[in-house]
């Protein structure tokens, strides 16, 4: 039985549709991920699964349950906010206290909740602070708390590394994914950062315009993407595209590499001119044209800097460079991917 | 290239001066541009009120302005006036009935105003009409509504058939009646005011906040009284500053609806230290009069600074 | 359809709540309207209907106000009362306002807290010994005794209000205008004040509007009915004997009232966001 399953979901706000049709299926203790660039409708989607919003039309089901018309506490639903929404004039074991008390839960048992949600989170240390006395990790570490501890069929976040600096990130990143496996409630993330998605996700549904354009594993929505947005919006940087023959191909920029470094399998080539390149430490980034497509228009490769000669990248000159057969993907006019030659 | 007096940078460089001189005539500025602002508060402000001391210990009337030192002489005075006692109490209970009826006018007045709705921008300056026009035009406008003879109130209760005409009460001029009256016409003018204050502290709660109280289980009533209370408490502390510091020293209202009569009912400090000091002419016992709004303002302005100071939450 | 009713019928609460406060904050003014408009025979009957007009309405109030009483010089002397002022209080606040916004860090803000409390205190304390010093200065029963007077919580508040405004100015600008060869006092005449217009515009309509509100000290100081203000004017001086003139003293208050009134409402969202700023992050 799913967590949670939602059927078409559809939610206009006037006669714009924010949410125009997504059905989706999370099983019991995944970790999905919902993928897209801003203003997409993935938070509006993750706050009708909450119900602080209410679909226009389709259904939602939580644990087997249809809880269309059900207000959030009694969905089994929590919710980490981005900036947090801790109660600012509690301390922090009133706040994480609070969902307990809404709902008349005996005081021994709250404090064993408060108890055991404190230990997960290693926040014991700070039950009596106030959210003011807290740094931006701990705050987030007592939001989480304060999800869990009413014993959620759902967990459901809302960009929650936003507000953190990039090297809490990366972190914060590790600790949500490891504590998550180890309680092992059912989550839903919400992000417009594909490392994150990436990085965290058993599966990810990438979001666009209101509809889930392919729901699938990391390696999916990276080596087998459903569409141009899909292939373009994942990756860094994004996977190149050209126009061929109506349609058109991608290619990645790791895959795309000087000829003579490819000495396997069926390849198409290009002649490649060099522009610039970037030494990232970790890689070389080359940027130019290829021959005979829009010579406007940048192409990237994405290159491992040791094994490459200089005079194969030196910039102003034509080199032969291809890529795997079967690391191409076409797509046609509309965008959808079809099958590899 | 002309000979002559060789030009630096330093000469064109505005800090070309050691900093140190630079500060002090930032310094120098600084107290020059607020010199007149302080020696105007300081003159007419800070001057009287001393004066306003002095005088309550001396035995200054404008028959006899004497400056003999009397020491407590007219607190001793005044306090045994039972008049005194009954204007303290009136004070009182015309501050806190006024602001406790005009708190609750404005939470609800808020409550209302926070969604949008058609017309809301018209209600709203409707609404605030009261605390925008001036006091003594709308108190007068009220004392007409209250009058002995031709009162709308009384003529809407008679035809509602509440109250016959000899049955209709002389609102100003009955003790406990009049009292209400002044508080009714106080709460009034301040509730827009009470509204404005609610507005601006629930629209500064995060959303997040409230959507988090709601996922959590609370209803209307508990985010009412547990989430939101609490975080605009500060504010509404404050407003609530200004309009106990404004009400309790108050005479406008008193002075064109009552005069503070019927016998003394609705007299506050404010007018009897008018009365005293003005129009008797006793500045001495009037100063003395006006001084015992101090301690009230003194515990309210420290109140006001102490939650100035905590005010982050 | 059903639905459409049923979602009216749970809104009448609402509005019913919102149509009380409506009337409980208009009404009055509503009663100043007619009765401004009433013919005496009208307003001294005790049987016709108080609520609209049973006889045709007259402008008779308007015209003995205007021809009969001192309105007009009432309405001129608060003119010229809330133009001194006004310009008094830009002249001392202005400056007060920029440095303590500016130039005086730490003990800036305790300074700019010290000035505006004296805003709190009250008038009928303050009334008995400035009534002697007005004397001394040989203004009592003028209206230039209120010119001197009023600044006296003019400055407070406003000194209060445009040190919020030149906060929010960035100080880049008049940096910027510094190296580019300007002194301090330069930078402020030509970057801060011309950039900061709208907040001094707000606080030239606040003042007058106070100044046009004001009743104790004009109460205390003035007697004489050709030197009164408006406000002291109409609330005090429109009874002949016994007999309060209540279609003219209506009709004075409605035309003393609007300018103030549409003063305030320019001014609510300023001061909201002031006191947001201020007091709550």
């Amino acid at each position: 039985m799913a967590a949670v399953l939602t059927r078409n979901i559809i939610k206009k706000f006037g006669e714009v549709p924010a949410v125009n049709g997504i059905s989706l299926t999370v099983p019991d203790g995944e970790f999905m991920v919902l993928l897209g660039p801003s203003g997409c409708g993935k938070t509006t989607f993750l706050r009708i699964i909450c119900g602080l919003e209410k679909q226009t039309s389709g259904d939602l089901l939580i644990g087997g349950d249809v809880v269309n018309d059900i207000p959030p506490r009694a969905r089994g639903v929590a919710m980490m906010f981005q900036s947090y929404g801790l109660y600012p004039h509690y301390t922090v074991r009133k706040n994480i206290a609070f969902p307990l008390r809404t709902q008349r839960v005996p005081n021994a048992v709250v404090e064993k909740k408060i108890e055991w949600a404190s230990q997960l989170l290693g926040i014991g240390h700070l039950l009596e602070r106030r959210p003011r006395q807290l740094s931006g990790g701990e705050r987030q570490r007592v939001a989480l708390a304060r999800a869990l501890v009413r014993e959620p069929t759902a967990l459901l976040l809302d960009e929650p590394l936003s507000n953190l600096d990039a090297k809490l990130r990366a972190s914060a990143r590790l600790e949500i994914k490891q504590f998550q496996q180890r309680v092992g409630v059912t989550t839903i993330y919400v992000t417009h950062d594909q490392v994150e998605a990436m990085g965290m996700g058993d599966r990810i549904a990438v979001i666009h315009h209101g509809q889930v354009r392919q729901v699938g594993t990391p390696t999916e929505i990276y080596d087998d993407p459903a569409d141009r947005f899909v292939a373009t919006f994942v990756g860094t940087p994004p996977m190149n595209l050209v126009e061929r023959n109506g349609g058109f191909i991608g290619f990645r920029p790791e895959n795309f590499l000087p000829r003579d470094m490819i000495d396997d399998g069926a390849v198409t080539e290009f002649s490649f001119r060099v522009d610039r390149s970037e030494y990232l430490g970790s890689e070389r980034i080359v940027y130019g044209a290829i021959e005979g497509f829009d010579p406007t228009q940048v192409i990237t490769a994405k290159l491992p800097p040791a094994h490459v000669a200089e005079e194969s990248i030196r910039p102003g000159e034509w080199h032969p460079f291809a890529v795997r057969n079967s690391a191409v993907c076409h797509f046609d006019r509309d965008g959808k991917r079809t099958g590899r030659h | 290239m002309a000979s002559g007096p060789v030009v630096t940078e330093a000469d064109f460089h505005p800090w070309s001066q050691s900093p140190d001189q630079c500060h002090g005539r930032r310094d120098v500025l600084g107290s020059i541009l607020v010199a007149p602002a302080i020696l105007y508060v300081l003159l007419l402000v800070g001057v009287p009120f001393l004066l306003a001391v002095y005088y309550s210990v001396s035995a200054f009337t404008i028959y006899d302005p004497s400056w003999r030192f009397v020491g407590l002489a007219n607190f001793e005075q005044i306090v045994q006036n039972p008049v005194f006692l009954q204007t303290l109490g009136n004070t009182f209970i015309f501050t806190f009935g006024s602001q406790f009826l005009g708190l609750i006018l404005g939470k609800f007045g808020a409550l209302l105003l926070l969604r949008p709705f058609p017309g809301r921008k018209i209600v709203r300056a409707l609404i605030i009409l009261p605390w925008a026009v001036p006091v003594a035009l709308a108190t007068v406008a009220w004392q007409w509504m209250f009058d002995s003879l031709y009162s709308v109130i009384n003529w809407t209760l008679i035809a509602l058939d509440i109250i016959t005409r000899s049955q209709a009460p002389n609102w100003l001029g009955t003790p406990g009646l009049a009292m209400l009256c002044v508080i009714v016409v106080n709460a009034w003018r301040f509730f827009p005011f009470a509204i404005v204050i609610f507005l601006a502290g629930i629209t500064a709660i995060p959303q997040d906040v409230l959507d988090a109280a709601t996922v959590d289980g609370a209803g209307f009533w508990r985010r009412n009284y547990q989430i939101i209370v609490p975080m605009i408490l500060p504010i509404v502390a404050i407003g609530l500053i200004f309009g106990i510091v404004f009400t309790f020293t108050d005479l406008s209202i008193v002075f064109l609806m009552t005069m503070g009569g019927p016998v003394g009912a609705t007299s506050v400090l404010g007018f009897e230290g008018f009365q005293v000091g003005i129009v008797s002419g006793d500045v001495s016992h009037g100063a003395a009069i006006s001084l015992f709004m101090l301690p009230v303002l003194f515990v309210v302005v420290i109140f006001m600074l102490r939650f100035i100071r905590r005010r982050e939450i | 359809m059903r639905r459409a009713i049923a979602k009216v019928v749970r809104e009448i609460p609402f509005f019913g709540a919102v149509a009380f406060f409506v009337i409980l904050s208009t009404f009055p003014f509503y009663w100043m309207v007619i009765t401004s408009f009433k013919s005496n025979s009208d307003l001294y009957s005790v049987t016709n209907i108080p609520f609209w007009f049973n006889d045709p309405p007259t402008l008779e109030h308007f015209r003995y106000l205007f021809q009969e009483t001192l309105f007009t010089t009432w309405l001129l002397n608060s003119l010229i009362i809330g133009v001194c002022v006004v310009a008094i209080t830009l002249v001392t606040a202005l400056p007060a306002a920029y440095s303590l916004a500016r130039m005086t860090g730490r003990s800036g803000e305790t300074l700019g807290i010290g000035i505006f409390l004296t805003y709190l205190v009250p008038p009928t304390l303050l009334f008995l010994p400035l009534a002697r010093i007005i004397t001394e200065l040989g203004l009592q029963n003028s209206m230039w005794s209120l010119v001197v007077v009023y600044p006296t919580f003019t400055i407070p508040f406003c000194t209060w209000l445009l040190m919020g405004f030149f906060k929010a100015l960035p100080p880049e600008i008049e940096e910027a205008a510094i190296v580019d060869g300007c002194s301090l006092f330069g930078a402020f005449v030509k970057m801060a004040l011309p950039l900061s217009l709208p907040g001094i515009l707000t606080v030239v309509i606040f003042t007058f509007t106070l100044t046009l509100q004001e009743f104790v000290y004009a109460l205390t100081f003035i007697s004489s009915s050709a030197q009164k203000p408006i406000t002291l004017g109409v609330a005090t001086d429109l009874i002949r004997g016994d007999i309060f003139y209540w279609g003219e003293i209506m009709a004075g208050a409605l035309i003393a009232s609007i300018p103030v009134a549409i003063g305030y409402n320019f001014f609510l969202d300023r001061f909201i966001s002031g006191i947001t700023g201020g007091a709550v992050k």
